[in-house]
């Protein structure tokens, strides 16, 4: 073949070459930063790729290992939650739950149809940076409150009402950062739930007020079961980054159970550059965490609950195989309620992106009415239909979850077990510590 | 709870467990209760929601008082880490010292410390008063939302860092005002919740001697300009 770009009887030219350190991309944001002076914020998880569930396999039954008949043999998914110290633990139908978001980064349609869809597969929500509303308590069967560092609209009576409490020490998007809600979003509702002014660009603390350390949060734990009379669970929520001592350390200040998020774990607003460089991902810290709950005999006792680019029932079989007792779900729950739907394309194009790509949720635009304060976008989201898509997306995770028990021989998904498992590369079967397909190899192990 | 329960009456603590003490505090609608023995215990009379005054004779350790609805809660010794964080209302009074972060996050009512207040306290109050009668120590009221705090003493390094809407009253000294920290003029109606406040409290002071410090409101948008302040 001729090149055509050399001209007949010129010196041949080799095709001009782009960067990959350089790329289109970190040539944009170079210039963008040169522009604004400002670094950049959005939602979503990190986006780069990175080591993940999906390097790994199941193995299936064979000569062995016998499998369940499927839709024939019972294949038990129900997870029980919080029963270390709490009288009434969370008691779920499936190991998926909501993870928490506010009111305040979501709409108030958009909490609803969360609860909605939770309600629907009998699981739980989690509110979020902003405290409780009344729609989304009223909407949700189980929920969980958290207390997060700025305890924004921290109160007794809705303390009460919880079904369990989480306390957020971090993030998997932001280990070690604050919420952050942008002035957009902060209208009069939002405003006077966090005692703030409106209008502002609100950052919050990233620093718990009143401990410092495991052995304060023990005491911080204590009190919060003096003021709910021991009966709802404490979880304790961390973003993957030391999860080996931080799951031990949950464990020690008495957790019931320990939320662990990856860097893939999705967030309402944050630096890029702290989404995308700190924190390890979710492959990277289930097994760590695992042998924390072990050495310390709290496996299945404290549960483990895995969240961070949860997309559907092989990623949560994966989970569970590694040993955790349930996931959680963002990012995924708001794509099943209507997120980054390219019925909005439009909107997207408008904006300068493209659905898949919308991830300035901070901006409060969001064409699909579920990060945004703007009442008309707001309205777009029916929280009925929005709320039965998330059910029928939590059953599909759940079927696919089951399918892949049974096919490994198991009568309860919490029966999936590391042994199940083999890693597609090098990396990925020494960050789950299983062997890598076709071999007795685990890096680093044997 | 709609059932009145009236268990006035003495609680020792060297022989009832804190969750005894408290499920019988927080179960009575009405009273006055002495907790003896507190042997610097920690939360203890959290969660209190019904207007019950509680007197304690002696030390109490972290959280004491946390969360308090209308209960009248006075600790006749020192108070450790977090006394009354998040008090909704009520009044939580400590005849002596209090440790870190007194008052944190509290949404409403009164914290009295008739001694002084060890770092961090008022630190992201959200409407509470707290009035101390002796001095505050570093990064109090850092990201103060809303409230008073009133010092009759010395204020500690960086006080009222990225504060926002809440408003410190110091007598003496401030060792150094924390980022986007101004003072502000005293103005009659200053000068009179200040005496209002300290009236409430039962410590007194000319309120013409303090200086009002607030949110310079610099930092209420992310402006580029902004960066070197933090
Ligand atoms: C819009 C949005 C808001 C969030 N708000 C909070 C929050 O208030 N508190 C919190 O602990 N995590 C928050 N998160 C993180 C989630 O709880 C969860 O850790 C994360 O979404 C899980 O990863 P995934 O998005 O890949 O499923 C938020 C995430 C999103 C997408």
């Amino acid at each position: 073949m001729t090149d055509q770009s050399n001209p007949p009887g010129g010196t041949p030219r080799t095709t001009p070459v782009k960067s990959a350190t350089f790329d289109d991309y970190t040539l944009s944001e170079i210039r963008r930063a040169a522009a604004t002076g400002i670094y950049d914020i959005r939602g979503g998880g990190a986006k780069r790729p990175l080591p993940h569930l999906d390097d790994l396999l199941f193995l299936g039954a064979s000569m062995s290992r016998y499998p369940l008949e499927g839709y024939r043999e019972k294949c038990e998914t129900e997870v029980v939650i919080g029963a270390r110290h709490a009288a009434k633990p969370i008691v779920l139908k499936t190991p998926i739950t909501i993870a928490g978001m506010s009111f305040g980064s979501l709409s108030a349609q958009a909490k609803e149809a969360l609860g909605r869809g939770a309600n629907a597969a009998g699981t739980s929500t989690t509110t979020g940076d902003g405290g409780m509303t009344p729609e989304e308590r009223e909407h949700s069967n189980k929920l969980v409150y958290q207390l997060l560092p700025s305890r924004y609209g921290m109160n007794p009576d809705d303390l009460r009402k919880a079904d369990a409490i989480e306390v957020v020490v971090g993030q998997g998007a932001k280990p070690g950062g604050g919420g952050m809600l942008l002035g957009q979003k902060i209208n009069e509702r939002v405003a006077a739930m966090r005692t703030l002014p409106q209008g502002i660009d609100q950052r919050s603390a990233c620093r718990h007020p009143d401990w410092t350390g495991p052995d304060d949060l023990e005491i911080k734990i204590a009190e919060l079961r003096e003021i709910t009379g021991w009966q709802v669970p404490i979880y304790i929520k961390v973003g993957a980054s030391r999860p080996y001592y931080d799951v031990a350390l949950a464990v020690k200040a008495g957790a019931d159970a320990v939320v662990l998020d990856g860097m893939q774990g999705g967030t309402a607003a944050t630096q890029n550059v702290f989404i995308e460089h700190v924190g390890i991902p979710t492959l990277a810290a289930i097994r760590p965490a695992v042998q924390a709950l072990k050495d310390l005999g709290m496996h299945r006792t404290v549960q483990l609950i895995v969240s961070g680019g949860i997309r559907n029932g092989a990623d949560v079989a994966k989970a569970l195989a590694l040993g955790a007792d349930a996931v959680s779900i963002g990012t995924a729950a708001l794509v099943a309620l209507g997120d980054n739907d390219p019925k909005w394309e439009d909107d997207y194009r408008a904006m300068g992106t493209t659905a898949g790509a919308y991830d300035d949720w901070h901006e409060g635009n969001d064409p699909a009415g579920i990060t945004t304060q703007n009442p008309a976008l707001a309205s777009r989201l029916d929280p009925v239909a929005a709320g039965r898509r998330l059910a029928n997306y939590l059953g599909v995770m759940t079927l696919e979850l089951q399918t892949i028990a049974r096919a490994c021989g198991k009568s309860h998904v919490l029966n999936l077990e590391p042994e199940d498992l083999v890693a597609l590369t090098v990396e990925s079967a020494a960050m789950a510590g299983v062997p890598l397909a076709g071999t007795s190899w685990i890096p680093g192990q044997s | 709870m709609t059932m009145t329960l009236t268990n006035t009456g003495l609680i020792d603590l060297s022989d009832t467990t804190v969750r005894e003490a408290n499920a019988t505090l927080q179960a009575a609608t009405e009273g006055a209760f002495t907790l003896a023995n507190p042997g610097g215990k920690h939360a203890l009379a959290c969660g209190l929601q019904h207007p019950v005054s509680v007197t304690i004779k002696g030390h109490t350790g972290y959280y004491a008082g946390g969360m308090n609805k209308l209960a009248e809660i006075t600790i006749e010794g020192n108070a450790g880490t977090g006394l009354a964080e998040n008090i909704m209302s009520g009044v939580v009074r400590v005849t002596g010292d209090a440790s870190q972060s007194a008052g944190a996050t509290g949404h409403g009512g009164l914290v009295v410390i008739e001694g002084n207040a060890s770092a961090r306290c008022g630190i992201s109050m959200k409407g509470v008063d707290i009035v101390v009668g002796g001095n505050v120590g570093h990064m109090s009221a850092f990201m103060a939302q809303a409230g008073n705090l009133v010092v009759l003493g010395d204020a500690g390094p960086d006080l009222g860092d990225s504060i926002y809407e809440a408003q410190i009253f110091v007598r003496g000294s401030v060792d150094r005002l924390g980022t986007d920290c101004i003072e502000k003029e005293m103005r009659p109606e200053h000068i009179a919740l200040v005496a209002q406040l300290m009236d409430r409290a039962g410590l007194y002071a000319d309120p013409a001697e303090f200086r009002r410090y607030g949110s310079a409101r610099q930092l209420y948008h992310f402006k580029i300009d902004n960066a070197g302040a933090y």
